[in-house]
């Protein structure tokens, strides 16, 4: 097992977002601001890291039956941790992240990756599985919240970098960017990006559609 | 591997096992970290005040400059402040669900949608060097586009002029209704010296401003205690 490969993969080949198209809701919901976003994308790699470590060290024991139950337990334990904490020690962060934090519990890519990957490999492994999942997440948040931040209300981490016309600036924000939807043609045009960049990504069409049949046979 | 991994005692086992683990990690987080967080909700509330008059310093820390404020309960209908109720232990929030402790809003004077009102109230009192009187905190709700925003609104001591506004929590759409935190319309509120702020007794009141500062949400709510 290469431990680069396990780490880095999944943050541009194999990204759980942009190939997988997992974990999409949080995505739309907190990259408003940058720096929300990094908070959001922090507490989601500590949880899918740790989550994955914790069930593949007890991967053998769990009865199939109750295995996805006991997944849920684990992540939803290490969610309300990092909540906790992070109500402690970042009070004003984790009131604008509010319910995002509570719904990582719900997120497909630590779920997935605990299924997927942490039910079948040693701890080590799962973990930095899990880390690098997480990074891959991190990379399009970062990327879609830059855009949405700094279009979208002409600031950067909060520092102003466009002066906005309503404070006596010249830009005009898009008021769009500041709204869950523009999330969604972000990351569309961040998986054409990628699939253009790397074409294996490329899925097969499900189906082609037909040749019209030529004028002088249908007649 | 354990061969019998799929009986129904290693089911219970593992289920049992696993629960008591994961509710003794996530107790001991919460105990542990619960004193912090007490403290952090407390100094928001309490900087938001501050903020919400104008007189935060980032330099000092929040508790030193509330030392200032003296925090009373008033009663709303009557217009009096009431000593047997601890500003300390007062939640609106929880007063406001309390039958025994408020009551519903007909319509007409319910312009906020906030439907029910507290009959008790806490406001903050701010004095100057010399000890008299300089600033009066209320606090606000109102309901906006998508959520109740709640904030505080501080008045000069002649009870008649905004000294300042502020809402500290909300849950409304940044560049719209988020526009209520832009301290450029904040400071509208602050700068006007026309101010009409018609209170009826036990009425919950539109502070009416001219001119008026634009906003989509809309309506900001006051309400009166006798100062």
């Amino acid at each position: 097992m290469d431990i680069r490969e396990t780490l880095f993969r999944p943050v541009f080949r194999d990204n759980p977002i942009a190939l997988q198209i997992l974990g999409i809701c949080s995505a739309l919901a907190v990259t408003s601001s940058m720096q929300v976003s990094l908070v959001m994308a922090i507490a989601l790699t500590l949880v899918t890291a740790f989550s994955s470590f914790f069930i593949s060290s007890i991967r053998h024991y769990i009865p199939s039956s109750i295995r996805i139950i006991v997944q849920m337990t684990i992540i939803a334990s290490l969610v309300i941790v990092v909540d906790q904490i992070l109500k402690a020690v970042a009070y004003e962060i984790s009131k604008q992240l509010s319910v995002f934090v509570g719904l990582i519990i719900t997120n497909c890519i630590v779920m997935g990756r605990a299924e997927a990957y942490a039910m079948k490999n040693p701890p080590i492994p799962s973990f930095l599985d899990g880390l690098g999942n997480g990074l891959g997440y991190s990379f399009v948040l970062m990327t879609v919240a830059f855009v949405r931040e700094l279009f979208g209300s002409g600031k950067l981490f909060g520092v102003e970098v466009l002066p906005l016309v309503t404070e006596g600036g010249w830009y005009m924000p898009n008021g769009l960017l500041l709204l869950p939807p523009s999330a969604f043609f972000l990351i569309g045009l961040l998986i054409w990006a990628i699939r253009s960049w790397q074409k294996d990504q490329v899925e097969e069409p499900e189906f082609r559609i037909t040749q019209h049949t030529p004028v002088e046979e249908s007649a | 591997m354990p061969s019998n991994k799929e009986s129904l005692s290693r089911v219970l086992t593992v289920a049992f096992a696993l629960c008591i683990v994961c509710s003794v990690v996530v107790s001991a987080a919460a105990v542990v970290l619960k004193p912090a967080q007490e403290i952090n909700k407390t100094r928001d509330l309490k900087r938001n005040i501050l903020m919400a008059a104008g007189l935060y310093d980032a330099s000092l820390t929040v508790e030193e400059q509330f030392e200032r404020v003296t925090t009373r309960v008033v009663d709303i209908d009557a217009g009096t402040y009431v000593n047997d109720i601890d500003p300390e232990g007062f939640d609106s929030r929880a007063a406001a669900k309390d039958p025994a402790r408020s009551r519903a809003l007909e319509a007409e004077e319910d312009i906020a949608k906030i439907i029910r009102r507290s009959d008790h109230a806490l406001v903050y009192l701010v004095n100057d060097e010399s000890g008299s009187l300089d600033k009066v905190i209320l606090p606000i709700h109102g309901y906006g586009l998508w959520s109740t925003l709640y904030g505080f609104v501080a008045l000069e001591a002649d009870g008649n002029t905004i000294a300042g506004l502020g809402f500290y929590e909300h849950g409304e759409t940044p560049g719209l209704g988020g526009e209520v935190d832009n301290p450029r319309w904040k400071s509208l509120w602050k700068a006007s010296r026309h101010i009409v702020m018609v209170m009826w007794r036990s009425r919950l009141q539109r502070v009416r401003l001219t001119p008026s500062p634009p906003l989509r949400t809309g309506k900001l709510m006051a309400f009166r205690g006798r100062l």
